[in-house]
């Protein structure tokens, strides 16, 4: 099985090999990087998929594996931890990676310099924030993922990015140093920056250091609110979302995940049940800065124009939500709110993957190209389309079709995932105690149900407007060239939801384990700081 | 030792975060860097003052936080500042090219 206890370093360490080896490639040869940083993704796929079944299979362990970097055992040395939340994340980043890598071969990643490159430091630095199992590696990942995301904000140029880029590097700067004072904190406090340790020591501290511990919890958890979006934190995302170019901007999805991910991990393992007084640390924030930014999302989906705002928007009403099922506070939301993400995630990229394509025949999207062609100069426009191939005939019916399948399932309307998630929720919410428990249902509750209601109805509302304008009512009737290219990564994200849509018993059971696992933080503690060390093969 | 290094700290975040919301490109980079000299610092601080103690253990002697200084958060903000300033050289081309594309060197790229 030592093959197999190494794969878990492979989704941090194949993703920037790939990216070091294209560097020197001349950028004419675009299309052999494009290929050959597709097969390492490939790659990356197949290993998280083995991964996410190592994750699944309970055998004796729960889950939870751990890798040594440097054989050093833990609260000493750094270690990689993988276990079912960290392996469901792996997998969505890498299916959201490929969709956007497709997609940007077809035409984007002309726009500019080493995409591909970038591209690959930016799965690596995700997949690395999602299996760390220390705070300041978490920084490192996280500092690594930020990097690339600026270079690959700011690719295609033009002063629409820069601005955006300019604003959006100056947000998440100012977010780090909030991390790093949050992380020297917690190590000031606790004297450790292991988070399976920092879980185990929560429970002796005294009063002094405790206080200084939350303060540094609660730095490190506004960095990470900042990128997760919650209100007031959020205002810089639909601009910096709706100017990227659209491949980034559907890879951009995941990043608020990140957010919500360390949130949802620190929470569980260090204020659950054996916290003391620090159980349930936040949460009420949480909850209440959740419900306001699905408001204000919901409000930003009515009031825009233009639908990569709005699918700006959708991404702030999406972390809305998650926080919120967060600060709720019960591990049984927890597992429909993990569906409700790889529901959200896999739908917002696709839609804008989708955006572009529909908005092709129309002046706004002909203005970015042509501002990309006056920046990158010639970008000859015929052979291209040799380039790529096949056009889709009857290109608006598919199209069509994909954006009613993106307006079903962001309003969360039957009977795809959307739907599902939501009523995952909601289910749990009401029966806390399983069927037949009277606990009154507390007003919180009440305002998370209506908020998650409301804000489907205005994403139905938005989505219906924009389709009629977009499909029924276009006057300038010229029919998008679309290439078989760029409308297969959307088709293959919207199957992916039908097909969890229908495999969602099993999907929600894997979910619901997740979820249980995160609130008995004890196996993870006990196997992370229990890990034995390995032994050299032939040695003493 | 103290006091002059929580006043050092202060005065350089109090300056970085008023220079942070300044609306000119030059004087928020200068805010980011000075906001990163106070987190490198507060870093440093988290370890605990100590003089004359050194982070590495001699050879063959035992170690103890009676002795040695933390290494731990030293490390760190060798990490931090090396990330430090490749981010604001980053923010530093991005902050020309919004110069070249605008004309101007407001944040909103208009005055």
């Amino acid at each position: 099985m030592s093959w197999a206890n190494h794969l878990i370093i492979l989704p941090i360490l194949f993703p920037m090999a790939t990216a070091a080896a294209m560097i020197p490639i001349d950028e004419r040869n675009r299309t052999l990087k494009g290929v050959l940083s597709f097969v390492s993704t490939l790659v990356l796929f197949a290993a998280t998929i083995i991964l996410l079944g190592i994750a699944a299979s309970e055998a004796t362990t729960g889950g939870t594996y751990v890798y040594q970097l440097g054989n050093w055992p833990a609260p000493f040395g750094i270690v990689l931890v993988l276990d079912r939340l960290s392996a469901l994340m792996l997998v969505l980043s890498t299916v959201l990676g490929l969709a956007a890598q497709v997609y940007a071969m077809a035409r984007w990643h002309t726009a500019g310099y080493h995409f591909h490159s970038l591209f690959q430091l930016l799965l690596a630095g995700l997949n690395g924030a999602f299996l760390t199992g220390d705070l300041f590696n978490l920084f490192v990942f996280f500092e690594m993922m930020l990097a690339a995301s600026y270079g690959l904000l700011l690719h295609g140029s033009g002063p629409l990015r820069v601005k955006a880029g300019l604003h959006y590097i100056a947000v998440n700067l100012a977010a780090s140093s909030l991390f790093l004072i949050g992380v020297s904190l917690i190590y000031g406090a606790a004297g450790t920056l292991n988070i399976a340790d920092l879980s185990v020591r929560i429970t002796t501290l005294g009063p002094e250091s405790r206080m200084l511990m939350e303060s540094g919890a609660a730095l490190l958890g506004i960095a990470f609110l900042v990128k997760a979006g919650m209100w007031p934190l959020g205002f810089w995302l639909p601009t910096a979302y709706s100017a990227a170019t659209p491949p980034v901007a559907a890879i951009f999805a995941i990043l608020t995940k990140v957010g919500f991910y360390v949130i949802l991990r620190l929470s569980m393992l260090l204020f659950g049940h054996e916290a003391g007084t620090s159980t349930g640390f936040g949460q009420t924030l949480l909850l209440c800065g959740g419900l306001l930014t699905i408001a204000f999302g919901a409000i930003g989906v009515l009031a825009s124009q233009a639908m990569g705002r709005l699918a700006g928007y959708s991404v702030l009403v999406s972390s809305g939500t998650l926080l919120a099922a967060i600060g709720l506070g019960n591990s049984a939301v927890i597992g429909g709110a993990l569906f409700y993400l790889v529901s959200s995630t896999l739908t917002i990229c696709a839609f804008f993957l989708l955006i572009e394509l529909v908005e092709r025949g129309r002046d706004a999207g002909a203005d970015v190209l042509a501002v990309t062609m006056e920046a990158y100069g010639d970008m000859d426009e015929d052979e291209e389309e040799k380039e790529v191939g096949v056009a889709v005939p009857g290109t608006l019916a598919v199209l069509g079709l994909c954006f009613c399948i993106c307006a079903i399932l962001m309003s969360g309307l039957p009977p795809l995932s959307g739907f599902l998630a939501k009523f995952a929720m909601l289910h749990e919410l009401f029966n806390e105690n399983g069927f037949g428990g009277n606990l009154p249902i507390r007003a919180a509750q009440w305002a998370f149900v209506a908020l998650l209601i409301l804000s489907g109805l205005s994403a139905m509302i938005a989505m219906n407007r924009i389709g009629i304008r977009t499909f029924w009512t276009s006057l300038e009737g010229t029919i998008p060239r679309v290439f078989l290219i760029e409308i297969t990564p959307v088709l293959l994200l919207l199957l992916t939801t039908i097909f969890l849509s229908l495999q969602a018993g099993s999907a929600m059971r894997y979910m619901d384990a997740t979820a249980n696992a995160l609130a008995n933080p004890k196996n993870y503690t006990d196997r992370v700081l229990s890990a034995p060390r390995v032994r050299p093969a032939g040695g003493d | 030792m103290e006091l002059v290094l929580s006043i050092g700290i202060g005065v350089l975040t109090a300056s970085g975060v008023w220079l942070l919301f300044r609306p000119r490109t030059y004087q928020v980079i200068i805010g980011l860097s000075l906001l990163s000299y106070a987190v490198n610092l507060f870093i440093f601080g988290m370890g605990r003052l100590r003089v004359n103690a050194p982070p590495v253990l001699e050879p063959g002697g035992t170690g103890g936080l009676l002795t040695h200084t933390d290494p731990i958060p030293q490390a760190l903000v060798l990490t931090a500042i090396v990330i430090g300033f490749a981010m604001t050289s980053l923010f530093l081309v991005v902050l020309l090219a919004s110069r070249g594309f605008t004309g101007t060197d407001h944040v909103d790229g208009r005055e």
